[in-house]
């Protein structure tokens, strides 16, 4: 009665051979590599890139243990560190800016292992070390931002119909027009209202005249808000990549947030500047007739606002937006070629180029203003004079003191401008020797626990003990296989989970001793004891990890960060327990003891 | 064979009820009081806060970086040892500052002037907003776990299991809490994870229990209710104290070895498993007798089979 058909064994050994074969790449640590890949992500990695990586360093004299090219990346490994990060100096220099060249490591598993898809457990950052960012999108601001352009789009279409209107005002996200007359008004709400099909546009009889009020229909606020997060993230991932990351995580989480995490980022304080930097770009006129006493006291003429200058003292500038930042592609560092002063590049999209062209063609020996506006607060760059017409969308900006200041420009410039600021509402640092020294204290909480499990199990149960036992090793393998081969995220709380799953699963094993023993004392035969045993018990073990299972499942539900690489490491554990406890190690029982038909005594 | 619990009769817990029930009370009590007067210490991650770990070469010099951080002008901040002479902890609380984010980068800077040798080894920054979110979605997880439980057992077994097996494990998370609440110990999101995790796992123990006592039911025809329990009980005792000593072992090592980020995790469970033992036993069968289950809760299904088939 206590034996297995020949599948059952099979089975059994193909799933050890699998999940030995999963969990080996955790063995064999991690070695040094430089990884390379393109700035933008629309840039693809071929074998050509490949080549340039190779002929560079071989041009710097290092050698490589490894070149790969893996998704959008080269990865190339090193015996060391230190040829690690010179390897990184020259290819930096080699290839240019149009390169992300990070640290990063690598599992050192051998090839014929990656490539049956064996990598090792994908570490959290609590094990290896970095930043988590948690961002919040200030959604208000991105609806006042869309009222903004509305305002400056109005503006356009009646003059284009030469309808006239007064004052157009904005409060919050309500954009209200203003007449003179009802005719007025209703040839507006016609085009206006075909023009655009996304406001909703309510007419408003006051004392002094006609109005008109637009907003955002919900559908189309929520479009707004989804295109701000979207917006955000390509900008963070821009701005992530010019830091130099390996493996960064860039993620939508909720309507509003997005999570950040840099793995292996050591200088936190800079990852926060760059990625908390809530800058916006807008450029715009200067108004050439404000009274410049005026303006130095800090009144804004009508229609104007003040704003400080990095060049000095304060200007005026008009409130009509030319282009926002979102026109600009590309900006690089550079040098004005006839003064030889630090100068930022900048191209312009298409629909930027268009209108560029036709404002400064208007506006020849006037001064335009490049704004930064970080915080709320709004700080001219540059306001150089428009010497020529500007076409092609090509510009270049000048007034930067110092080559730093332009690449740090250019690097503003470039990342992108964000369609609303954002605000870090979390952030979980964990140093690089803090990531070692937890994965180090996890290991010893297992492997001291398990082995004084082992220990109790074997003196207590003894032969069946032993089963237990490796029945809980096995366990344990089963589950680093399966989170290897799911790449789930390991943290320290899973570490605590891995512990936790093993104390708990000998439960089960216990269970069956004891109702093994007790069929005994009750005068079974031996055979018939184990048979009822492991019969016996599989109710109970059943229900009491499926109310374990329910607490892991609404922790992962409802929990975020530590809780959910808890709660993930403990329902996994608790599958791979019912199999290892109940399965495998009825198959040494039944290996062992099935064979003998007059079994008179067992060692339990 | 190496017994620890040769029982061979039955062991009367059911007549201990009252006094078991009065250390239950006592406890509880004791327990609602310290969570009352005292309250939980909270962690950065449920109140919202900054949270620095860096670790010096030699002995910290605790009134020098106190000092050293009272010229950043940050308000309310707390400097202690962490663990080791070398680690030092240091927590600032959310007020009103705009940009919250950047206080951890100040404090750095100041120390980092001071003493170059510092080194971070941690930050944690919950922003108000966040601290509230996770707050909710604990108390939250609490109560879905807890419901669930209860739906499970009232599937398998039978209303009065459940509510028994409830009552007993949320006197356990209150004990926790409570303790917790005495002690002042930080309840941090981990601990969280932990006390959710006692309360899946030591339903365990109730089910075990429960398992048997309606297999007594279905098999000791003669034997009255509280015979019944007892019986149940003893029988299920020798592994009760099996399981959760090995359990117990393995929260042990995490205690010992898991270093300070696991040592209120590993408090929290051994609290639980503690008692655990203790009121699914001792709490959870007496209330199951309170409630009144009864033989015909369970024996009425299996009449009507037969009487099908015949």
């Amino acid at each position: 009665m206590n034996r297995f058909p020949l599948w059952k064994y099979v089975l059994i050994g193909v799933t050890l051979v699998v999940a030995f074969l999963f969990t080996l790449p955790n063995f064999y640590g991690e070695v040094p590599a430089v990884q390379v890949s393109p700035v933008r992500s629309s840039e693809q990695v071929d074998t050509a890139l490949l080549g340039r990586v190779e002929s560079t360093l071989k041009a710097a004299g290092l050698a490589s243990s490894g070149i790969e090219l893996a998704g959008n990346s080269i990865k190339a490994r090193f015996a060391n560190p230190d040829a690690q990060i010179t390897a990184k100096d020259a290819l930096q220099a080699g290839l240019g800016d149009g390169y992300t060249v990070a640290l990063n490591l690598v599992p050192a598993s051998p090839a014929w292992l990656s490539s049956i898809g064996a990598l090792p457990m994908y570490l959290g950052l609590d094990l290896r070390g970095g930043v988590h960012f948690l961002l919040e999108v200030d959604m208000k601001a991105a609806l006042d931002k869309a009222a903004i352009r509305y305002q400056n789009d109005f503006r356009t279409e009646l003059r284009a119909d030469k309808i006239r209107y007064g004052r157009i005002t904005r409060e919050g996200n309500v954009v209200t027009v203003h007449f003179n007359t009802r005719d007025q008004r209703d040839a507006a709400i016609n085009k206006l209202g075909t023009v655009f099909t996304e406001l909703n546009l309510t007419p408003e009889d006051q004392a002094e005249g006609f109005s008109l009020a637009a907003r955002l229909k919900p559908e189309a606020e929520t479009k707004v808000q989804e295109f701000a997060l979207q917006q955000n993230i390509t900008t963070l991932r821009n701005r992530v990549n010019e830091l130099g990351v390996a493996e960064p995580v860039i993620q939508q989480q909720g309507a509003s947030r997005i999570v950040v995490q840099l793995p292996g980022v050591q200088d936190t304080a800079k990852a926060k500047d760059i990625l908390g930097r809530t800058a916006t770009l807008e450029i715009r006129m200067v108004d050439e007739q404000a009274d410049p006493i005026l303006v130095s006291q800090g009144q804004a003429p009508f229609g104007d606002e003040i704003v400080p200058s990095r060049e000095g003292g304060n200007i005026a500038v008009k409130k009509d937006v030319v282009l926002t930042g979102d026109s600009i592609t590309d900006a690089s560092p550079g040098f004005d070629s006839t003064s030889g002063q630090a100068a930022v590049h900048l191209n312009l999209d298409g629909k930027g180029a268009r209108i560029f062209q036709a404002v400064t063609r208007e506006n020849v020996g006037k001064r335009m203003a490049i704004l930064l506006i970080e915080k709320g607060r709004a700080e001219a760059i540059t306001s150089p004079v428009i010497r020529d017409e500007i076409g092609g969308g090509r510009v270049q900006i000048t007034g930067m003191e110092t080559a730093q200041e332009a690449s740090d420009v250019a690097l503003l410039l470039r990342a992108g401008a964000l369609a609303a600021p954002m605000q870090i509402v979390e952030e979980r640092t964990v140093g690089p020797s803090m990531g070692a020294e937890n994965i180090s204290k996890g290991f010893h909480s297992n492997i001291w626990g398990f082995a004084a499990v082992a220990l109790f199990m074997v003196i207590y149960y003894r032969i069946f003990g032993l089963f237990s036992a490796i029945a809980l090793a096995i366990n344990g393998f089963f589950l680093i296989a399966l989170l290897s081969m799911m790449q789930a995220t390991l943290t320290l709380p899973g570490m605590a989970a891995i512990a936790l799953t093993l104390g708990m699963a000998i439960d089960a094993n216990v269970l069956i001793n004891e109702r093994i023993r007790e069929e005994l004392r009750n005068g079974s035969t031996p055979q018939a004891a184990i048979h009822a045993g492991y019969d016996r018990a599989w109710g109970t073990i059943l229900d009491s990890n499926l109310t374990t299972l329910i607490a892991g499942v609404a922790l992962f539900w409802l929990g975020s960060g530590p809780v959910r690489g808890f709660a993930v490491v403990l329902c996994l554990g608790i599958l791979t327990s019912m199999f290892s406890a109940v399965t495998v190690s009825r198959a040494m029982v039944n290996l062992t003891y099935g064979r003998q038909a007059r079994l008179s005594k067992v060692s339990i | 064979m190496l017994e620890f619990f040769p029982f061979k009769k039955t062991i009367p817990f059911m007549s201990w009820g009252k006094v078991t029930t009065a250390i239950s009370l006592l406890t509880f009590l004791f327990s609602i009081w310290a969570l009352w007067d005292k309250g939980l210490n909270l962690g950065v991650d449920f109140t919202g806060g900054t949270v620095i770990e860096v670790r010096y070469s030699q002995a910290a010099n605790l009134p020098a970086v106190r000092s050293t951080l009272e010229q950043t002008g940050l308000p309310e901040i707390s400097v202690q040892n962490f663990g080791t002479s070398h680690d030092v902890l240091i927590r600032l609380p959310n007020k009103g500052q705009a940009n919250a984010a950047e206080t951890s980068n100040r404090v750095m800077a100041a120390l980092k002037a001071a003493d170059s040798t510092v080194e971070l080894k941690r930050v944690d920054f919950v922003g108000p907003q966040v601290g509230k979110e996770l707050y909710d979605s604990g108390a939250l997880a609490l109560l879905v776990v807890a419901f669930g439980i209860m739906a499970y057992l009232a599937i398998r077994f039978e209303w009065r299991f459940a509510v028994a097996g409830m009552l007993a494990n949320m006197h356990d998370i209150v004990i926790i809490l409570g303790v917790f609440a005495f002690f002042q110990w930080e309840f941090t999101l981990t601990v969280l994870a932990g006390v959710l995790a006692v309360l899946g796992y030591s339903v365990n123990e109730s089910v075990v229990v429960f398992d048997r006592i309606r297999e007594n039911i279905r098999k000791m025809r003669g034997a009255t209710i509280p015979h019944i329990v007892d019986d149940a009980i003893t029988r299920t005792m020798s592994r009760t104290i099996i399981t959760h000593g090995s359990t117990q072992i393995m929260v042990l090592a995490m205690l010992f070895f898991g270093g300070e980020a696991l040592h209120n995790f590993a408090l929290a469970l051994t609290i639980g498993i503690m008692f655990g033992i203790y009121s699914s036993v001792l709490v959870a069968s007496p209330l199951l007798l309170m409630l009144g289950i009864k033989r015909e809760h369970f024996i009425k299904p299996i009449e009507k089979k037969e009487e099908a088939v015949v």
